[in-house]
């Protein structure tokens, strides 16, 4: 299968601390189209700054990135804002909804802000969405009147939103209870079949690893296997 | 740029009771800033209106800026050559030489009212009595062109005057004080021994004792007869359509016509400087309202940002560049002031409604006045201007620093 995303010797440092401190050194990823790949490893050991810097939210301090074979470790801020709108979508630890805005508006702001569809498209399909997920009774509640796994779910439905090719989510079941951890996890496998993007997952837990194809595996913030 | 506004928007109606509070404060700074420059300015222009109104626009005198210079000094000044002294003018009757081309010549422009006027200093007598007065030698059909006397006629007419050659029109106090009446004959008397019999036809009151006291209207020929100035006058009245051009058009009419032309600016010179200062001052002191309630603004927005940190981190990892997240805040500053001059304007016009409602009596005044409110456009444009002018540059300084927010910082930082 063709590569999404490939690093070559990623290193993040904290310059500006008082001890540098290294987040990720020489770091060589590569996620293929459609792949479902969980980075694992003990908490401190810089999985999430690896996924911000697969998710273009960080910059690294040396090494490349290529997005499907382009070069973009050079784009501007601007430039990368525009291609996590079109091609990634975030999910967090915790919900990380806009609490002002309905479980509709938060995913139709990705939409709306990438204004391919008309104002009337974009809440059909940000409906369907919801619906998809099993949230098309809670389409007009706030953040505050949901749940934790329906919070969660809707986050995903609004990192769906513009049909991205790869979705990272960062312990998207680490705030959540047993049925709802194992809800979300069924989602996000099922995206991969669905919709045939790829699916980054940061996870410390072992079980939720093993549903993924693929598990990189980072201590210190060195990649120390893979499989 | 609708979907910024629309996150704006929610952000501010997410704490409903801080925005109405900063809202209070820019509404409160408009609306005080309205009523203020409402009544300096209204109190300003009810000031120069009387001014205006009642003393001529340009007054055009039968005397030069500068003497005469001497043949001699024009031909050899400067050289030192010559030195005259103990030069004495040629006795003659004064007065503007050539009056009528000036007069034809004033007329001819489109926004110029103007009347040749005789003035000069004599006596009334009566029963015994005498009082020295300023006599104002007119042509009686052209006194409304450049006076407002006949708003103050409180006897009599002055249209008595155009019948009457041998009229004269006398001030209240005057009368009182010669204990004169409608009607009564009087005699005056000039200082070349001429004397006159005539009839007083009105009386007027304009509220300036001074004025009522000594001045005194009558037909101009029966003037330049008493004054032995037959065919003379000594100054020209002119009114203008736009009383705010009289400083540049008596510097052109002086340009062309030589003689002394005083604009009401000019004459009053002490006052218009005296406004001047009053309306920096009153600028000044309303201006601090409204940037009171720029810090008001200021304090909320900031607020916003520091609490939506996470939100804006959302933002950006959702693919809002830096722009679109300082413009959310700009966006959030201007519907501030939008909305605080969509409720500070009315609250203000209502200040000033109430305000021409209030009637006092100013100490040593028999009748109540109302305050002078200006109903002037500029002072709303400058109100609304000013407000959402403070409002955004307020909401730069947070918006600047929400588009600086590195989301990475908040994301790890977990909450």
């Amino acid at each position: 299968m063709a590569t999404l995303l490939k690093t070559e010797n990623l290193t993040r440092r904290l310059e500006e601390e008082a001890i540098p401190v290294t987040l990720v050194r020489q770091a060589n990823v590569e996620i293929r189209e459609g792949e479902y790949v969980a980075i694992k490893g003990p908490s401190g050991s810089g999985k999430s700054s690896l996924l911000y810097l697969l998710g273009l939210l960080d910059r690294p301090t040396s090494g490349k990135i290529y997005f499907r074979d382009q070069d973009i470790s050079n784009f501007s801020q601007n430039k990368l804002a525009q291609l996590r709108l079109e091609q990634m979508g975030f999910v967090f630890q915790f919900h990380f909804l806009l609490p002002e805005f309905t479980s509709l508006e938060n995913v139709m702001i990705p939409m709306r802000k990438l204004g391919n569809l008309s104002d009337k498209e974009i809440k059909i399909a940000a409906t369907e969405r919801l619906a998809e997920l099993g949230l098309a009774d809670h389409i007009n509640k706030l953040p505050s009147q949901l749940s934790g796994g329906q919070r969660q779910r809707v986050a995903i439905a609004r990192a769906l939103a513009n049909n991205p090719k790869l979705i990272l989510a960062d312990e998207p079941t680490g705030n959540l209870d047993t049925v709802s951890s194992e809800n979300v996890q069924e989602i996000l496998q099922n995206l991969v079949k669905t919709h045939g993007c790829s699916v980054v997952v940061v996870t410390h837990d072992p079980e939720f690893a093993q549903r993924c194809d693929r598990t990189i595996t980072i201590v210190d913030g060195a990649i120390v296997e893979e499989e | 740029m609708r979907l910024l506004a629309f996150i704006a928007l929610k952000h501010l109606l997410a704490r409903k009771r801080q925005s109405i509070v900063s809202l209070m404060g820019i509404v409160l700074g408009v609306a005080f800033f309205l009523a203020i420059s409402s009544i300096m300015q209204g109190s300003e222009e009810d000031f120069i209106k009387r001014l205006v109104d009642n003393s001529p626009h340009i007054t055009i005198s039968d005397e030069f800026r500068n003497p005469r210079v001497q043949p001699v000094d024009r031909l050899y000044g400067d050289k030192g050559i010559v030195s005259i002294s103990g030069v004495k003018p040629l006795t003659e009757t004064r007065g503007i030489r050539g009056y009528e081309k000036i007069l034809a010549y004033l007329e001819n422009q489109p926004d110029i009212k103007v009347s040749p006027v005789l003035t000069g200093s004599s006596i009334i007598s009566f029963a015994g009595q005498e009082k020295g007065v300023t006599i104002n030698g007119m042509i009686p059909q052209e006194i409304d062109r450049v006076s407002t006397i006949r708003d103050y006629m409180v006897e009599g007419s002055l249209d008595r005057l155009y019948a009457n050659p041998d009229g004269v029109l006398i001030g209240v106090t005057l009368a009182k004080n010669l204990s004169l009446a409608l009607n009564d004959t009087i005699t005056i008397s000039a200082q070349n021994g001429n004397v006159r019999t005539l009839k007083i036809v009105g009386i007027f009151k304009t509220g300036r004792s001074g004025y009522d006291r000594s001045q005194v209207f009558m037909n101009l020929k029966r003037a330049q007869a008493l004054l032995g100035r037959i065919n003379r006058i000594n100054a020209i009245l002119v009114k203008l359509d736009q009383p705010n051009q009289a400083l540049l058009r008596a510097h052109e009419i002086e340009a062309v016509i030589k003689y002394k032309s005083e604009s009401w600016q000019e004459q009053s010179e002490d006052l218009m400087s005296t406004l001047a200062i009053r309306n920096k001052i009153m600028y000044t002191v309303v201006s601090a309202v409204l940037v009171v309630a720029a810090f008001g603004i200021y304090n909320v927005i900031s607020t916003v940002v520091m609490e939506k940190h996470r939100d804006i981190a959302i933002l950006k990892s959702m693919g809002f560049p830096a722009a679109d997240i300082r413009m959310i805040f700009l966006i959030q500053g201007i519907l501030l002031g939008v909305a605080g001059n969509l409720a500070g304007v009315p609250l203000g016009v209502i200040f000033m409604r109430a305000m021409e409602e209030i009637e006092f009596r100013p100490p040593g005044s028999t009748e109540a006045i109302s305050m002078p409110v200006s109903w002037g456009m500029e002072q709303f444009a400058i109100a609304a201007t000013f407000a959402l002018s403070a409002a955004v540059l307020a909401s730069f300084l947070p918006a600047r620093k929400a588009s600086h927010v590195q989301p990475v910082d908040i994301l790890r930082g977990g909450l």
